[in-house]
């Protein structure tokens, strides 16, 4: 029944052996093709694809390392960290369907003051460059908006608050200009070799020490390396590395706060744009350094609002210029210790050389004058210097025109010259010689050539000479110090969490020159006579001053502005271990605006107030 | 009558053999066909015991459990079928061609959907997908109609008779959608047309169509507007060809089994696999358990799998040649051609030179009606071989 003749095995025995060998091979080169794919995945290419493999499993996060602190030169906080909210996404866990993810980015751009445009460039921007990561949509936020967050938070998957670090300044805007601010840094400094380790997103010094000594103050971030799933999420145990971060170490400055506040305290107290600066005339350490107006730094840990942006970037008074290391002002008649140091060194004149003050210079037409039309006879270095004799002053310049020796010593004692400071140092200012004049007068930029007119104006300080205050503190702490042109510096030590002196700043001198102690002698005492004897030019403040000092007043034309004020003084006479150099923009005569900034700062350094009132000869202003 | 064969040959000639394995019918098994099939279901046991423990959350043998159940189960039922005198089947053919339409088609009322296809009957212990055990139901099925229209019509007029009775179901199978196990229904249709003597100048033609046909499908019917397959379909199929081109999309699991395998290089690399443990690579415990097997265990490893299966589809081909009938014959070549296919498709998607098409690895993958259906089909082959050796012995039952 079921079995049919034509179902026995010899009728289709023929075809069958045939079609049998033909499946048999290939099924053999079917299993040859998988084989030999095989081998050529797992033993030739394995190692390729274990590399793949590792990749794709694991993520790395870079923990954030708290920048070191900032100190003044006695320990006292001058910039910390403290903690606060960072709103971020991650955008693994936000929703997946594109318009709820739209609807949810635009909710928490309300909250968080933000527009979805700027929300969607924010999250571009630091996706492109760590993939995958959270994503920091905004620093610093209220601990309110991370409460109502929190307690609504199936509103907003994938939200979450990250404690970050914020510079914070317990001294407000102290030493501002100093301390500088810090920031994200940016794609042109990422090019550059000191920030070669460094991410998009990281915070970098901008400005100040934080820029200069960024490399001890940054730390090193942590790094944590886990592993993940497909999904992106850390898989339990999955903790391959850890590398805690490292803190940054502590800076210490040379600033000593109280100095520091004084001198911020007097140029705000006068409300004009000014500067001062307060050195150490044996090694060059800055003991205060500041620039008005100033600036809060801790505006710098937030987005700026515009109001801000304009009063700190569109300010015409431009706080975040530095006065003290950027200004370029002539000095009036603080520049009368250099004139007189060239003079006798090049043998102009001796300390006790007379010239005659006649209350006026005329050379080729023009008449120089006393300031104030006063004329005080024949007189010596030292009461040229007490009274501020323009015209004996005039006459060294007229002497030393072709010479080229106030040249000479200016630009040695660092007068248009880098000075070297761990600040940064943009403008060196412009000392006018023969050789510049005269370029310019070949060139057709100027309508006369170098006269003698010219150096008469420089030997008073006045005409084109361009300096700021650092560089003037330079030139009187050399000839203080006896010829050593020290390199001004505001960073002291790197220390250690633990407060180990881990490295000293004591940047070698520029250069030295020779100061003959007769001519020094000789300088200081006409300026302690300036200073602290009656008739002197700034007696009416120093007078009372129960530490001996010796000041110069300053008075710089600024046509078509009011004059500006300069103080310069070093203490203790006769061997100083200060200088302090003070200007103030628009400040009329040395003696009104300058010199009482100058005197606070001595107080604040002394710890001394001035006794008794100054004598009635308020002696004659310069 | 037919049932009762192996018990009548059981008490007379051969006293030299051990009389337990005589009397379960064990004696003229293919004993080395056997053990490759329970070495590769013990092999995926072991696989998906370290493959799989975390998987199900508190249950960590979840599927371990379950492949033994569905593999001790398969192994019953295979050795019951070696004792089946498979001719029977033969006469059956239209009642298990009507249970297979049938099954398949009542799919689509009582079906239990999982991921947007229908394919399985869920009953209460287990799912039941009846196209699996459909692909065995359809040789047999098949290979009776081809050995009882052997004479009927002209050549050209079976052909297409045989190719439409094995694409009905293959059709059922691919509206489920389910396109895999449509393909390995057709293979095994042109398995057993093949050794059933068709014309090789009709499979030149049915090749001809096929290449037409699939360039229709993949070509020109999205080209005029009017997709046959559905568009994930459509990119799995294509996407092994060019598999880095979108490696988060159609190409991505195939992208992930590749990096999985190669990551296993020579020895494997154990625990510490990544790829199948930490979700990268989809379905590890079904379509891509090779990858599982080439990242543990290595080039070691998934060869040793590779070398089982070429040792079963070896002894599958050659009981092709011992069978005592032609529908044995048949039904051998249809069974051994279809495992071929599913390994091949399977292996090739895993290894990137197939595409993905959701066969699952005949014994290897996770799932209960795969496995029963893989040890029942070897059960009727050795069915077929324990015949041939009865009838060699000149015990004809008949």
């Amino acid at each position: 029944m079921y079995l049919r003749s034509d179902d026995r095995r010899p009728q289709i025995r023929n075809g069958l052996a045939l079609r049998i060998a033909v499946v048999g091979g290939l099924a053999l080169a079917l299993f040859a093709m998988l084989f030999f794919r095989l081998w050529d995945l797992q033993v030739l290419s394995g190692p390729k694809y274990l590399a793949e493999a590792n990749n794709n499993r694991t993520r790395e996060f870079r923990v954030i390392a708290p920048r070191g602190y900032i100190l003044d030169r006695n320990g006292k906080v001058l910039v910390d960290n403290r903690t606060s909210l960072a709103l971020q996404v991650n955008p693994q866990k936000l929703p997946s369907l594109p318009s709820r993810r739209q609807a949810e980015l635009a909710r928490l751009g309300a909250l968080a003051h933000m527009s979805p445009r700027q929300v969607r460039r924010t999250m571009h921007e630091q996706l492109k460059v760590a993939a995958g990561a959270p994503v920091t949509l905004r620093r610093d936020v209220g601990y309110d908006l991370v409460y109502y967050l929190q307690e609504n938070q199936d509103r907003f998957p994938g939200v979450q608050a990250q404690r970050v670090f914020v510079r914070h300044y317990p001294g407000g805007s102290l030493a501002a200009h100093v301390l500088g601010s810090v920031g994200e840094v940016s794609e042109e400094q990422l090019k550059e070799a000191r920030y070669r380790n460094l991410q998009p997103g990281d915070q970098v010094g901008q400005g100040g020490v934080e820029h200069t000594y960024d490399r001890f103050l940054r730390g090193q971030p942590g790094l944590t390396r886990i592993q993940v799933n497909a999904l992106g999420q850390p898989t339990p145990g999955g903790q391959l590395v850890s590398k805690p971060p490292v803190p940054g170490n502590s800076l210490k400055l040379s600033i000593d706060s109280s100095v520091q506040a004084a001198g911020e305290q007097a140029l705000a107290a006068r409300g004009l744009p000014g500067a001062f600066v307060t050195m150490d005339v044996s090694n060059g350490q800055i003991l205060g350094l500041g620039s008005f107006p100033t600036f809060d730094p801790s505006e710098f840990t937030k987005p700026l609002t515009q109001a801000q942006v304009n009063s700190i970037y569109h300010n015409p008074l431009s706080p975040l210029t530095n006065r003290a290391t950027e200004g370029l002002y002539p000095t009036g008649s603080t520049f009368k210790l250099i004139t007189a140091m060239a003079a006798l060194s090049s043998g102009v004149i001796t300390p006790e050389t007379t010239i005659v003050d006649g209350g006026s210079l005329t050379i080729g037409g023009q008449t120089f004058k006393n300031s104030g039309g006063a004329s005080y006879g024949t007189l010596s270095l030292v009461p040229a210097l007490q009274v501020s004799s323009d015209v004996f002053f005039y006459t060294l310049g007229l002497r030393m025109w072709n010479t080229g020796a106030l040249q000479h010593w200016a630009h040695m004692l660092g007068i248009g010259r880098p000075t070297g400071i761990d600040l940064p140092e943009q403008a060196v200012g412009l000392l006018p010689s023969r050789q510049w004049r005269d370029r310019l007068y070949r060139r057709g930029e100027t309508e006369r050539p170098w006269s003698a007119g010219d150096n008469v104006q420089l030997a008073t300080g006045q005409g084109d000479l361009q300096t700021n205050p650092l560089q003037m503190a330079i030139a009187y702490a050399t000839v203080a110090n006896g010829g050593t042109v020290v390199t001004p510096h505001v960073g002291m030590e790197v220390d250690d969490a633990a407060g180990r002196v881990l490295k000293e700043f004591e940047p070698p001198p520029r250069r030295h020159v020779h100061v003959d102690p007769t001519y020094r002698a000789a300088i200081l005492k006409g300026l302690h006579e300036a200073a602290q004897t009656p008739g002197g030019t700034s007696y009416a403040v120093f007078g009372g001053f129960p530490v001996p000092v010796a000041g110069k007043t300053g008075t710089a034309q600024r046509p078509p502005n009011p004059d500006q004020s300069w103080y310069i003084v070093l203490a203790p006479y006769p061997n100083p271990r200060i200088v302090t150099a003070v200007t103030i923009e628009q400040g009329g005569f040395g003696v009104e605006s300058a010199a009482p900034a100058a005197l606070k700062i001595l107080e604040a350094y002394f710890n001394k107030h001035t006794t008794g009132t100054a004598g009635p000869n308020g002696g004659s202003p310069g | 009558m037919y049932a009762t064969r192996a018990r009548q040959a059981r008490p007379e000639p051969f006293v030299a053999r051990p009389a337990i394995a005589e009397r379960l019918g064990l004696a003229y098994m293919d004993w080395t066909l056997a053990l490759s099939a329970v070495a590769l279901a013990a092999f995926s046991v072991f696989t998906l015991d370290q493959a799989t423990l975390h998987d199900v959350p508190g249950s960590p043998h979840y599927y371990v459990d379950r492949q033994v159940l569905y593999g001790a189960v398969g192994i019953v039922g295979m050795l019951l079928l070696t004792r089946v005198d498979y001719s029977r089947f033969r006469e059956l053919r239209v009642g298990i061609y009507t249970f297979l339409c049938a099954s398949i088609a009542l799919i689509f009322v009582f079906g239990f959907a999982a991921r947007g296809s229908r394919r399985a009957f869920e009953l209460p212990f287990f799912s039941f997908q009846p196209s699996e055990l459909g692909k065995l139901l359809l040789i047999l099925a098949l290979a009776g109609f081809v050995i009882d229209g052997a004479r009927r019509g002209s050549d050209r007029q079976r052909t297409v008779r045989y190719l439409c009775l094995g694409l009905a179901p293959a059709a059922l199978v691919f509206l489920q959608p389910d396109l895999g196990t449509s393909l390995v229904f057709g293979a095994a249709t042109l398995a057993v047309m093949y050794f059933g003597g068709v014309r090789w100048t009709h499979f030149a033609v049915i090749g001809g169509a096929l290449v037409a046909l699939v360039t229709l499908v993949l070509v020109v019917a999205p080209a005029v507007g009017t997709p046959v397959l559905k568009g994930y379909q459509a990119q799995r199929l294509t996407s092994f060809l060019h598999p880095s081109q979108d490696p988060r999309n159609a190409g991505y699991q195939q992208h992930q089994a590749l990096i999985a395998i190669g990551s296993g290089e020579k020895t494997g690399r154990g625990d510490r696999a990544t790829q199948t443990r930490l979700d990268f690579v989809p379905e590890r415990s079904t379509d891509f358990i090779f990858a599982v097997i080439g990242e543990r265990y290595g080039f070691l490893g998934a060869a040793f799998v590779l070398s089982l299966y070429a040792l079963l589809i070896w002894r599958a081909l050659r009981i092709v040649t011992l069978s005592k009938n032609s529908y044995g014959t048949l039904v051998a070549g249809g069974i051994a051609v279809s495992l071929l296919f599913q390994v091949f498709v399977n292996v090739g998607m895993n290894l990137g030179i197939m595409p993905i098409t959701g066969i699952p690895l005949p014994l290897m993958s996770y799932g209960g009606s795969s496995v029963l259906a893989t040890f029942l089909a070897i059960g009727v082959l050795q069915s077929i071989h324990m015949q041939a050796r009865l009838s060699q012995k000149g015990r004809f039952a008949w």
